[in-house]
């Protein structure tokens, strides 16, 4: 029994060493071959990789930035507009709410002295938004209550407006014009301000100024977008109840007055989104695998026929029908393997070079590898089993008159 | 104990609405170490004869015993398990693989075998200095000459250590010098008790052995000694 055994091994080994031969003596027949299960590979390789990667680092800068807070859109009702001043100060003393944090934004020509003139969006915000997010300010002060409830005409100012408009001078203590009115510049902004969900979808903020002088400036006396913190132990989903209640009876429980993301839900949603987009990508990358198969076991049938004299040589020396069978199917197995060994090389290159680009983490996905390689190795074994079969199937006699 | 007994075979090949009968009631009988030529010209069924006796194909009607074994009766897989153990064919056209070297293509009927590497290595290697080419053991058929050649495929005939030697026309691709080496190799193989069977359209060839049958439009009819004919 052990003795079959290393017989049938050492006979595998055989296989192995005869097909590598073969592929190797028609080095272009075998790459072209291999071209589409390389292309197939290294597409749903490199699909895979970085949606992972980009999934991944989306999730992080969410929890980042998410943990305890719930963004809530007001459209209002016929009667009720927005939120006013007095319904954020009762929203505030609700149990599951630490604070809230308004916003308004508007898009503003600005200027300094007269030097320029440009279109540039600028958010109002509260200062508890300030005191919730550490480091916004890299110099100067942020905005607080005082200029809150004077509507005060301050602003602060990211990287970018500074270069602009204050090339070379220090900008505190400056003045700039918003829309033509005077703002004192409190304080500049941290590149890296990117703290809110909105963030995400429109980039971070340029110019900030308190949420009361936006208002006024957009010529509205309520609020209809803000962000609402929680307090410590509440959980969103308990939060979002409790607000729902809230807001309902606020709005005298009309339907589609209000709604309330949390940053897990948008989350979701845009996991949902990308996996269903990547799934999508993939499935027209697999395309190119099946297309490869066939590639294969077109050049299979081709070798199967002008080996037809090789076949029934070996059959005469006594090769089984299964023997002659395992042959082919090793040098389809191997030839696909070889592509999909390249096409995973050449995926993650394409990966981490489309990394860099969205400057994302990358991640090698060990999932994506073995994905490949069952990949080729099924697609060597399904498309090689026919022209095997065929192989193995050849009359002796006849293989042998094509001598 | 029956080595080889051939009764009343004949075979048939469909030929549009006909059936060609191609042989014609065979009866033949060998004992072991006797060195036999079939001699026919071509279209007599000789080939055909050649594929029953080589197990590579199966007669339509008759018995065919090869060491006490029923052909007939045998799978696919049997067939091939007497054709790697019983069995040594030679070529007309040596019929190397051309990217194994001369001992890889001796190897190659053990490999099927299920031999173990050092095992076949030793009977390639003790097989071709028996043909007296060990010093061409790694050389690839195309750098060996055609004499060479048909001894590697000589040897790769008889690595296995069969009963029987099978040749079909083995000196039909060769020049007359080269022709006599090989049949002067046939003679000293079946003088150390190997059975031989040559099959031949060339008296001169057939006459190399020591018993001669020609085969004529499939019938088989016993030509007596080799020195009658």
């Amino acid at each position: 029994m052990f003795k079959k055994i290393c017989g049938v091994l050492s006979m595998l080994v055989e296989c192995v060493r005869m097909s590598l031969q073969n592929i190797f003596a028609n080095r272009l027949r075998s790459f072209l071959t291999v071209l589409g299960i390389l292309i197939g590979v290294a597409a749903v390789i490199a699909l895979i990789t970085t949606v992972n990667a980009f999934s991944g680092s989306l999730s992080d800068s969410f929890k980042t930035m998410g943990a305890g807070t719930l963004s809530v859109t007001v459209t209002g009702s016929d009667l009720k507009s927005g939120l006013s001043t007095k319904d954020l100060n009762a929203l505030t003393e609700l149990p599951a709410v630490e604070g809230v944090s308004p916003q308004e934004s508007l898009r503003s020509r600005i200027s300094h002295a007269g030097s320029h003139d440009t279109r540039i969006r600028v958010t109002g915000r509260s200062g508890s938004y300030f005191a919730k997010n550490e480091g916004l300010v890299s110099r100067g002060r942020p905005i607080n209550v005082i200029d809150e409830n004077n509507s005060s005409r301050v602003c602060l100012i990211n990287s970018d407006v500074t270069e602009t408009l204050f090339y070379g001078v220090d900008p505190l203590g400056e003045t700039i014009y918003i829309d033509g009115m005077p703002f004192s510049v409190i304080g500049t902004l941290a590149d890296d301000s990117a703290k809110s969900v909105t963030s995400i979808m429109n980039g971070s903020d340029e110019i900030v100024i308190p949420y009361t002088t936006a208002m006024k400036m957009n010529s509205v006396n309520v609020v209809t977008s803000l962000t609402v913190y929680l307090a410590d132990g509440v959980d969103s989903d308990t939060a979002n109840d409790e607000l729902e209640e809230w807001f309902d009876a606020l709005f005298s429980y009309e339907e589609d007055c209000y709604s309330i993301m949390s940053m897990s839900s948008i989350e979701d949603t845009m996991q949902s989104m990308l996996s269903m987009v990547s799934s999508l990508l993939a499935g027209i990358a697999s395309i190119a695998l099946v297309v490869g198969g066939i590639g294969i076991m077109n050049m299979m049938l081709t070798t199967v026929t002008e080996r037809t004299a090789e076949i029934g040589l070996k059959k005469a020396l006594g090769a089984l029908p299964w023997q002659i069978q395992v042959q082919f199917l090793i040098e389809s197995f191997l030839l696909s393997m070889i592509g999909g060994a390249a096409g995973i090389a050449l995926g993650l290159g394409l990966s981490m070079f489309l990394c860099s680009m969205m400057s994302t983490d990358f991640l090698i996905s060990v999932q994506a590898i073995l994905l490949g390689f069952g990949f080729s190795a099924a697609v060597g074994i399904v498309f090689g089993w026919a022209p095997a079969r065929k192989a193995s199937r050849l009359n002796p006699i006849d293989a042998l008159r094509s001598m | 104990m029956t080595f080889f007994r051939m009764e009343k075979i004949n075979k048939f090949f469909p030929m549009g609405e006909e059936q060609a009968h191609i042989l014609k009631d065979i009866d033949l009988t060998l004992e072991e170490g006797d060195y036999l030529s079939i001699l026919g010209p071509s279209g007599s069924g000789k080939t055909t004869l050649m594929n029953i006796i080589g197990c590579l194909d199966v007669a339509s009607s008759g018995r065919y015993i090869l060491n006490d074994r029923e052909i007939e009766d045998l799978t696919e897989a049997e067939l091939a398990h007497i054709r790697s153990r019983e069995i040594g064919f030679v070529f007309q056209d040596s019929q190397l693989l051309p990217r194994l070297t001369a001992q890889q293509n001796v190897e190659l009927p053990l490999i099927y075998a299920g031999t173990s590497p050092a095992e076949r290595r030793r009977r390639a290697q003790a097989m071709l200095e028996r043909v007296e080419l060990s010093d061409r053991m790694n050389h690839f058929p195309n750098q060996l000459s055609g004499g060479q050649q048909q001894r590697v495929a000589i040897a790769r005939a008889l690595v296995g250590g069969p009963s029987l030697l099978l040749a079909d026309e083995p000196t039909g691709a060769l020049d007359q010098k080269t022709g006599r080496q090989v049949m002067k190799l046939f003679g000293e193989l079946n003088g150390e008790g190997r059975t031989v069977i040559m099959i031949t359209h060339d008296t001169n060839i057939a006459r190399n052995a020591r018993r001669i049958v020609h085969i004529i439009d499939g019938e088989l009819t016993e030509g007596g000694d080799a020195a009658d004919v």
